[in-house]
């Protein structure tokens, strides 16, 4: 591990949530690491505890989240060990997040101008006038048109796009180090979609951010991340740079996710989908919490849970077909398609490979 | 604007007109006649007082002498207080009246939304728990059962506020808590639950996430959005209020016009009945008119536009 390089390291965090029913294990001993000015793309289906990861880094998690074990590294100190005094004092300063639906995430009865500049009033002590004038500012590096004529309006009087620009605004005011976006395009439509994708893009070149992108569309996360982490029932299960999870996926729900996701090539036929819901949390299974929705289980999968394996310096999968003595399985068609195309990219480059990014130190899990 | 008020008072008058000729033949229909001892007048004195009012004329011409008198702001004189114009009764009458009602209001309200507010803050803890109880009181006891209560203990036992009568702030102090309880129970209520939804809205959750404290998410976000909706009832508050202070003025024996309306039903006083009904109608119209310009300043979305500026 390289602690220049790493400005948020989470380690082992284990995250309950605790109801009438019982233990919600929503977290399930997650590691992971954001580097300077990197994407990291958290991808997973509903549930698979994307949010809640987020959640707990702003220190935001709803009153029955209970973290039971982790430690959550920025600068040097451990974000889970910080009062809630300190927690307002991070977030919105160091750490700032965008919200999923942009119709609900401002308040409809504060002028926008005003909610833009409230980061500045509460962390740097600035008078009013002050922080509305660098929030025009920023609201013109959001792309907001006639923003001196538009301060003054409430979010009722923009569209969606321009809203989501707006709380994007929000979140980058201070510069944070630290950009959280839940879904940030979830709710927007597809042209939408790629308008505040560039943005962000164009903006985190700008003020040097670090980016978690959590999203359930891989189709978002090609154009966006460098790194991709795959979660599934509150575990990661796979991680690796964007092109390794794309076309050298080693994890059988990396490849359902994959085969599922419509492409260019996708022709009349039906599109593939992963059979099967999640598992309950409230009792997670033991083993591979997928191998009940995987043609390619082993029986070890039903016993115990497999440790992550190296793929490459960057790329590790936690799934029993990686170890040596597992039968060989072949992929989807589509995965193997993907695996040949990247082959081919591999060849192509021969010597010009990357710098080997820095390995993280765990390898195996116990 | 202009034009919205324009329509909004042409409406009030409207409104007015229908309240007058509703009552006037409801008022009609009460059994009994306005004479207090009529077994011991002649048929000839009542037929003469009958002329003097005017009570012996066909209703509907009653109806449009009244009708005409209004328009000129001649509201008759009392049956029960002979020579005593009712305009005048009213407006001699109107003060205590007023200022109970708004004491009771503007206590009630804002106590009711601090109450709710903390209710919803410190949601599932004893404190809203004890939010919840003191406004299912404060809704289900009736105004005049709390009066009674009020001047046993607070007034005869304790000896701190005076029972009864009129004279003075002090006297104001105990009718104010007997009237306030139903908004103060209502606006809490109210309140609470708006901020428990307002409060798990995705605003309050990025203002968090702005690193504002708790009393400044609730102070700068949460508290507006939740008092939106508490204009709403404001009306049907006021309503409350009224109908209460007939009640509780006679229990307390404030020279009020709730207290002379009492009086006036029971000794079918028709001129102040109507008077008195006007004046009601049109304090409800006014706090009704109030309350939508009020919603116009506290919520944007609704600001009333005919500024195509």
């Amino acid at each position: 591990m390289d602690n220049e390089k790493d400005i948020l390291e989470v380690r082992n965090l284990q995250v309950n949530f605790k109801t009438y029913a019982g233990d919600v294990k929503a977290i399930r001993n997650v590691s992971f690491d954001l580097r300077k000015g990197e994407t990291l793309a958290i991808v997973g289906e509903s549930g698979s505890g994307k949010s809640v990861t987020t959640r707990t880094i702003m220190g935001l998690n709803a009153r029955n989240a209970d973290i039971t074990s982790g430690t959550i590294m920025y600068k040097g100190e451990d974000l889970l060990k910080k009062s809630e005094k300190e927690m307002e004092g991070i977030r919105g300063q160091d750490i700032a997040e965008i919200f999923q639906d942009p119709m609900t995430s401002l308040d409809p009865t504060m002028k926008i101008g005003r909610q833009i500049a409230e980061p500045l009033m509460v962390h740097k002590g600035m008078k009013k006038e002050k922080a509305l004038a660098q929030a025009l500012e920023m609201m013109k590096l959001v792309g907001i048109t006639d923003a001196e004529n538009r301060i003054n309006d409430y979010p009722h009087q923009f569209s969606g796009g321009m809203r989501q620009r707006i709380v994007i605004a929000i979140a980058l005011i201070n510069y944070p180090e630290i950009l959280i976006a839940d879904e940030p395009t979830t709710a927007l439509d597809v042209t939408i979609q790629a308008q505040i994708l560039n943005l962000m893009k164009e903006l985190q070149d700008k003020i040097s951010t670090s980016i978690i992108f959590i999203t359930h569309d891989l189709g978002v996360v090609a154009g966006m991340a460098d790194r991709v982490a795959v979660m599934y029932a509150g575990k990661i299960v796979e991680y690796g740079t964007v092109d390794e999870i794309f076309y050298n996926p080693k994890h059988p729900y990396t490849w359902g996710l994959l085969s599922s996701m419509p492409t260019l090539d996708t022709g009349g036929d039906e599109l593939p989908s992963i059979p099967g819901t999640p598992p309950d949390l409230l009792d997670p299974p033991t083993g591979d919490a997928f191998a009940a929705r995987n043609a390619y289980a082993l029986k070890i999968d039903t016993e115990q849970e497999p440790p992550f394996f190296k793929v490459s310096d960057t790329h590790y999968a936690a799934t029993w077909l990686l170890h040596p003595d597992a039968p060989k399985v072949t992929p989807p068609d589509q995965i193997v398609a993907r695996q040949k195309k990247y082959a081919e990219m591999q060849k192509n480059l021969v010597k010009q490979q990357r710098p080997s990014i820095p390995v993280e130190e765990e390898e195996e899990q116990q | 604007m202009a034009k919205y008020l324009a329509k909004r008072i042409f409406y009030l008058i409207l409104t007015l007109f229908i309240v007058i000729t509703v009552t006037f033949f409801l008022m009609k229909l009460l059994p009994g006649t306005p004479l207090t001892n009529q077994a011991k007048l002649s048929k000839s004195q009542i037929h003469l007082i009958y002329e003097q009012y005017g009570l012996n004329k066909p209703v509907w011409q009653q109806y449009l002498l009244y009708l005409a008198g209004a328009v000129k702001g001649d509201f008759g004189t009392s049956f029960q207080f002979s020579d005593q114009p009712v305009s005048y009764l009213i407006s001699s009458r109107i003060g205590p009246s007023l200022q109970i009602g708004l004491q009771a209001m503007i206590v009630g309200v804002i106590l009711g939304v601090i109450i709710g507010a903390f209710g919803a803050m410190k949601q599932n803890t004893w404190v809203d728990t004890t939010t919840t109880v003191v406004s299912i009181l404060g809704i289900s006891i009736p105004s005049f059962v709390l009066a009674v209560l009020l001047q046993y203990y607070l007034g005869l036992k304790a000896g701190w506020f005076p029972i009864a009568e009129w004279g003075g702030f002090i006297y104001t102090v105990l009718p104010t808590l007997a009237l306030g309880a139903q908004p103060l129970a209502e606006s809490a209520r109210f309140v609470r639950t708006e901020m428990v939804d307002v409060l798990s809205s995705d605003y309050i959750e990025l203002a968090k996430a702005k690193g504002l404290s708790k009393t400044g998410v609730i102070y700068h976000h949460a508290l507006r959005n939740s008092l939106i909706p508490l204009i709403t009832i404001v009306g049907p508050l006021a309503v409350n209020i009224m109908t209460g202070s007939m009640v509780v003025e006679n229990i307390f024996s404030i020279p009020g016009i709730g207290e002379q309306f009492v009086k006036s039903v029971l000794t079918n006083d028709y001129p102040t009945i109507m008077g008195l009904t006007i004046v009601y109608s049109f304090m409800l119209c006014v706090v009704l008119l109030i309350t939508d310009i009020l919603y116009g300043i506290v919520d944007p979305r609704i600001r009333l536009t005919g500024k195509a500026n």
